[in-house]
């Protein structure tokens, strides 16, 4: 197992918890609504090569709320000053969901600040096909099973939230699903200036990545990604067989698809 | 006392059928909904509010509610105008506007205006967080429901009492010019009563307003712990709570035999009640509630469950149904059952009906002749003391005569009756004294809101019977 930790840091006027774990340089880890979903086989992929930066998203219980964030494009705005107050330069990031969504918020503003993205079944662009899943509109419950198209044969969706859920699972499920609603419920989870914007993204290859079966963001979203980064090196690779949680449903071609390109 | 006549107005033809199959009120599709029954019952409605004011209610009390055949006051101050123009002597009170749902409070306000200026200073306004569902319906984001409320409130109240032409520069709201050439009648504003369920955030911000709290059929016991919180929050502020700070609202129906009431009170049962009012999802979407507030609600099993706002939503809404991985699920309720195709409608709907005499031990319903709902009341206004007093009538497909009937029997027989027992309990209402008025020198003893003993007589309500 890698070493990983979690530490609480004053940066951006904030309090903010991170967790760190692994070797080498840094990777940038922004996590998708519901929150950090714990260390994975993923993570400790990663982690062999890579030192994770993780930062819980003010709002999501351990780090406080800062009022001033009011959407996703001023959360990206924020992790962008964690970044440069952090000193670590230019980062790779992987984002996942609403997390990819801030990412691609953070290359519109300053593309240079990334070395390499990759995005992980992103939000934040209003579904050419289909519509991105109201997850403020149905219970934890549904959207929880609406993140993987086969739930039985996804042993490590089981670890992350099998089992009896205890009172402060609730909770942190209740911080996260207000703090995103917070910040996401209008427009319905996407940035209706997105697309113009990530046409300013240049020199920045990006690693775009979906499950066709994905019920939460429809694939037509990473289609429309593609599209939208039309200045930049963007790849969108599509696992068949597959919901929005390609890390865990496809752990293996997942993590061999991205060690391969953030080499 | 001030009593109130108040129905939500239910689309009474909606088929039960499709509300068991969909769970709840809110979300049966409208393609259920037919413009001449509509045009129909909102005439019968208003004609019923001028009815009430004949056989001697002090007020009618409205109500709003979106994309829902639970209640047709989707614009409610629509209703209120015409009632304005079209009754005497009632007071209109509106419980209440959902701030946090509305954009422009401006308007709201002028709207408002207009219709305490029509009724020539008749109009009593309120104010609702609204429920779950409203937020969904009206795309308000639910994490902002407090701050809209309060920002909107006193935007409200500023355009009633601050002098225009003025900038309005909030949070959630910016107006460039506030300058409202409809202003109330009443002077300084109207005045001004809020309802509540459960939230005694509400409790301890109307105890600081001075505004009167008006409970919706909540458990005895429960809004005797939150009227004594309004109490303590008032000698706070420096003023003695009484009577007049508080009001009850009571589901009720009244016929002319023993017989006739019982066959035809069932309705208050129609496609489960209030408690099917809408889904868990709907019912509690993320950041609705205070963190606390979710907490205590997870606590309290006691509650009415008015709107169906209760501790089984709350565990359902966390939880949703994710069955390959073991999560146990919150008692395995008939709506659950019904998900599941454990059981059938039929079932869905006789496990409902049969928590009838259940829902009538427990007061969450009051049926019966003149003679045998008046001990009823009489024990709620002996524990609450309320100053105001809203008859509310039964829900669910009672016919139009039944209504009329109900309505004349309450103000032939059980409105006398109320206001004699109010006089012997020493009870005045809002308009007799205002909330507020009495200094409360610290140190001393405040007046007793409610009555202990009675409380003891009150049967206790069964926690798995909702209406």
């Amino acid at each position: 197992m890698a070493e990983w930790a979690e530490e609480i840091t004053h940066v951006a006027g904030t309090d903010l918890a991170m967790i760190k774990g692994g070797t080498g340089k840094p990777l940038l880890v922004l996590h998708e609504e519901l929150g950090h979903p714990g260390w994975m086989s993923w993570h400790e992929a990663l982690a062999k090569e890579r030192t994770l930066l993780i930062p819980i998203q003010p709002g999501y219980g351990k780090s406080p709320r800062v009022e001033q964030i009011r959407n996703v494009h001023e959360l990206g705005m924020f992790y962008s000053w964690v970044m440069r107050e952090m000193n670590v330069g230019q980062i790779d990031v992987v984002g996942f969901s609403l997390g990819g969504w801030v990412a691609a918020e953070m290359a519109t503003a300053n593309s240079k600040q990334f070395r390499k993205m990759v995005l992980v079944a992103p939000s934040g662009i209003k579904a050419p096909e289909g519509e991105i899943l109201d997850i403020f509109a149905v219970t934890i419950g549904t959207q929880l099973n609406a993140t993987v198209l086969d739930i039985a044969a996804t042993p490590e969706f089981r670890k992350m939230y099998g089992g009896e859920r205890t009172p402060e699972q609730f909770e942190a499920f209740e911080d996260a699903r207000t703090e995103s609603a917070r910040i996401a419920w209008d427009p319905i989870l996407h940035n209706p200036s997105l697309p113009y914007f990530l046409a300013g993204v240049r020199g920045l290859p990006t690693q775009i990545i979906w499950g066709r079966e994905d019920a939460t963001v429809p694939v037509s979203v990473g289609e429309a990604y593609k599209s939208a980064l039309k200045n930049t090196d963007a790849k969108l690779t599509i696992f068949d067989h597959c919901g929005h949680r390609p890390e865990i449903e496809k752990s293996a071609e997942f993590i061999k698809l991205v060690r391969e390109f953030l080499v | 006392m001030h009593i109130m006549y108040f129905t939500e107005r239910p689309y009474r033809d909606v088929p039960e059928d499709e509300v068991i199959i969909n769970r709840s009120f809110f979300g049966v599709p409208n393609r259920f909904y037919d413009a001449q029954v509509g045009a129909r019952l909102y005439n019968e409605y208003l004609d019923e509010d001028v009815y009430a004011e004949e056989v001697g209610f002090d007020g009618i009390m409205l109500n709003e509610h979106h994309g829902n055949p639970f209640c047709m006051g989707a614009v409610m101050n629509v209703e209120a105008a015409i009632l304005a123009r079209i009754t005497k002597k009632v007071r209109i009170v509106l419980l209440g506007n959902p701030l946090p749902v509305v954009k422009n409070p401006v308007r709201l306000a002028e709207e408002l205006a207009e219709i305490d200026l029509i009724s020539k200073g008749r109009l009593v306004p309120g104010w609702v967080r609204g429920a779950g569902s409203e937020q969904i319906f009206n795309q308000a984001n639910p994490a902002y429901n407090r701050e809209y409320f309060n920002e909107a409130h006193d935007l409200v109240m500023a355009c009633w009492t601050k002098p225009g032409p003025f900038r309005w520069e909030g949070k959630h709201f910016n107006f460039r010019y506030v300058n409202p050439w409809v202003m109330p009648y009443q002077k300084p504003r109207p005045p001004i009563w809020i309802p509540g369920v459960i939230s005694a955030e509400t409790v301890v911000w109307c105890a600081k307003h001075r505004y009167p709290y008006i409970g919706l059929g909540t458990a005895l016991q429960s809004t005797v712990e939150l009227w004594n919180l309004y109490g303590q929050t008032a000698a706070d502020e420096g003023y003695m709570a009484g009577t007049e700070n508080f009001g009850y609202l009571q589901q009720i129906h009244v016929a002319e035999t023993e017989a006739e009431a019982q066959e035809q009170g069932k309705c208050a049962m129609f496609g489960g009640g209030a408690a099917n009012f809408s889904r868990p999802e709907h019912t509690l979407p993320p950041g609705y509630n205070s963190r606390e507030a979710t907490r205590r609600l997870a606590k309290q099993a006691t509650d009415y469950g008015f709107l169906g706002i209760t501790s089984d939503k709350l565990k359902e809404s966390q939880s949703g149904d994710v069955p390959h991985i073991g999560i146990p699920k919150p008692g395995g309720d008939t709506r659950d059952r019904l998900r599941k195709g454990q059981i059938s409608i039929a079932e869905a709907k006789e496990k409902i009906y049969r928590n009838y005499q259940k829902a009538q031990d427990g007061l969450q319903i009051i049926i019966g002749t003149p003679k045998t709902v008046i001990p009823k009341l009489k024990l709620i206004m002996e524990v609450l003391r309320p100053g105001v007093f809203g008859l509310f009538q039964a829900q669910g497909p009672l016919t139009t005569q039944q209504r009329l009937t109900s309505i004349r029997l309450m103000g032939q027989e059980v409105l006398p009756a109320m206001r004699e027992i109010a006089k012997g309990l020493g009870i005045v209402d809002p308009f007799e004294r205002e909330p507020g008025s009495r200094p409360y020198t610290a140190g001393t003893q405040y007046d007793s809101l409610v009555d202990l003993e009675a409380l003891k007589r009150a049967p206790k309500r069964d926690e798995s019977v909702r209406v």
